[in-house]
């Protein structure tokens, strides 16, 4: 680690990339410190990725600038001082885990002890196993090694626990946490709140390629932690339950209504409150994808593209 | 930092591809002890001035030499289509490496195959001199270079699919045009024109120099250059345009 490098881990800026009629990332601007933990969080197709491959130097952007430790993506790449776990990727065939680890180690001028890499990310028992011949879960540890065994400055992570189960999740994020404590950046994408809730210092929510929110974990957390608060409550004009404390929209069909809440303790209060006909009452979390739209009124916006 | 390590292990799963290995020595080594064994007595074979055996073994290094090379390159469409070469793209390795790495292992098995191929010669009574077998070894390894890139240029512009047909049948294309299989004095002299244009066909010149001690003339100096260098450049496109997505 440089510690006296002052430089951001990365700076984007204006960043833009279309692909063909698609527009992937439409003016990001981003900028992470070195030793932040960052998580890009947001649905499919909301930028993530691209907005990644342009930190990697992995795809050009059509406009914008962007710089990795006070470089370019290429030669902060070329110095060894990025590690990446990207979101597709097999591994070849032909060559067993140990020797590949060690293969991609010597690549690097300062990498980590094998070994204990082995160890720390739970795969000396797949050493003498065929890479190619692993399963999901197996082959995206392998990834995360070889992401690791560099010792890298800027750790990306792009949807990194996709094909792993519950329990592999849990040691990944785990041995993720004891890297960060050792001052590195990491910068994942994840389209889980729950994860970039867990482990990031700082969520950077994307939607439709742009940067919609960008703060502390817990603060973003509550914005995007909206709930829907159902229930059967006929005769009751809309306009009295958008009023309630902690609604912030209310919809109806037929005897059916929908309250959108900031707060959804509040507003079953107030609801059971004032109306206790009300029945068949249920509480469900937004989906991520629908409150980036009710947040950002997106909504209107795609229906005007399309 | 070391890319010998990274050339070792690319050595490694080379030899480790055992049906790979096979087809690729196996197929001209058979191909000589059924063609040239019947035909062990023939001493000046067409009206070259060299024998078969001599003739059918330089056919068949030319051909086994020019599959192996072709096909170390080849092997970048396997890692392209899994995602191998854009995680190498995150590391310090140098595109240079990467493709020299590939290079290499052709070479090395093209080695192999020229070897096995020389020693079944010598089985079947081919006879020269040291110095011949030097510089016609040479000159096949010079005549390798364009296919060597040939190969690169293909690992970057077809798929794994399209690769198995498409590296067979340029392959014995290349051989029979090259005369690899049989001399084409018998054809019509656009037919011998035309393959005087290939570097395959060099590369099975390379016996007559050995045997006559006559150098390669300029033509053939100037076919494999010209091969090479249009070959580079559509491998260079090939390449740029897999990596600037």
């Amino acid at each position: 680690m440089t510690t006296q490098d002052t430089a951001p881990a990365f700076s984007v800026r204006g960043l833009c990339k279309s692909y063909g009629e698609t527009v992937a990332v439409d003016g990001v601007d981003l900028t992470v410190a070195q030793g932040e933990v960052v998580a890009l969080l947001g649905p499919n197709g909301a930028g993530k990725s691209t907005t990644i491959d342009a930190v990697l130097g992995l795809s050009a952007p059509d406009a914008g600038e962007v710089q990795v430790l006070g470089t370019s993506p290429a030669a902060a790449v070329a110095q060894g001082r990025v590690g990446a776990m990207l979101q597709t990727g097999g591994l070849i065939d032909h060559i067993k885990v140990g020797e590949l680890v060690r293969m991609m180690a010597s690549l690097y001028p300062h990498p980590l002890d094998v070994d204990d890499v082995l160890d720390r990310v739970g795969i000396r028992d797949l050493v003498d196993r065929r890479a190619s011949a692993l399963s999901g879960g197996q082959t995206q540890r392998v990834r995360f090694a070889l992401a690791l065994v560099s010792d890298p400055d800027l750790l990306v992570l792009d949807e990194p626990t996709v094909a792993l189960d519950v329990e592999a999740r849990h040691e990944f994020w785990s041995v993720m946490r004891g890297l960060a404590a050792q001052g590195r950046t990491v910068l994942f994408a994840t389209h889980y709140l729950e994860e970039a809730d867990a482990f990031a210092d700082r969520i950077v929510l994307m939607a439709y390629g742009r940067i919609v929110a960008d703060g502390p974990a817990t603060e973003i957390k509550a914005v995007v932690g909206l709930r829907h608060v159902r229930a059967t409550l006929p005769d009751v004009p809309l306009d009295a339950l958008s009023a309630l404390p902690g609604v912030a929209l209310a919809h109806r069909t037929g005897e059916a209504i929908a309250l959108e809440c900031s707060s959804s303790d509040d507003a079953l209060r107030a609801l059971l409150a004032a109306y206790p006909a009300a029945r068949d009452i249920e509480v469900t979390g937004a989906g991520l994808e629908q409150a980036f739209r009710m947040l950002t009124g997106l909504d209107s916006r795609q229906e005007a593209r399309a | 930092m070391s890319q010998a390590t990274y050339v070792g292990y690319e050595m490694l799963r080379t030899v480790r591809n055992r049906r790979f290995l096979l087809f690729s020595l196996g197929f001209p080594l058979v191909m000589f002890l059924l063609v040239a064994g019947s035909n062990r007595d023939v001493s000046d074979f067409a009206g070259t001035g060299i024998s078969f055996p001599l003739y059918y073994m330089v056919g068949m290094v030319s051909w086994g030499s020019m599959a192996a090379v072709v096909a170390g390159g080849s092997r970048i469409a396997a890692e392209r289509q899994v995602g191998w070469t854009r995680q190498l793209r995150l590391t310090p390795l140098p595109a240079r490496t990467y493709l020299g790495g590939k290079v290499a292992t052709g070479y090395a098995l093209a080695l192999l195959s020229i070897l096995v191929l020389y020693s079944a010669g010598m089985a079947y009574g081919v006879r020269l001199p040291a110095g011949s077998w030097v510089r016609m070894t040479l000159l096949i390894l010079v005549g390798l270079v364009p296919f060597a890139v040939l190969g690169i240029w293909l690992g970057h512009a077809l798929s794994v699919d399209a690769m198995g047909p498409a590296l067979g049948g340029l392959t014995a294309i290349l051989a029979l045009l090259g005369g690899a299989w049989g001399p084409l004095t018998g054809s019509s002299g656009w037919l011998h024109d035309l393959s005087e244009l290939l570097p395959s066909y060099w590369l099975t010149q390379a016996a007559h120099t050995a045997f006559t001690g006559d150098a390669w003339p300029l033509k053939a100096w100037l076919v494999v250059a010209v091969w090479t260098v249009v070959l580079a450049r559509l491998a260079w496109g090939a390449y740029r345009r897999d990596n600037q997505r």
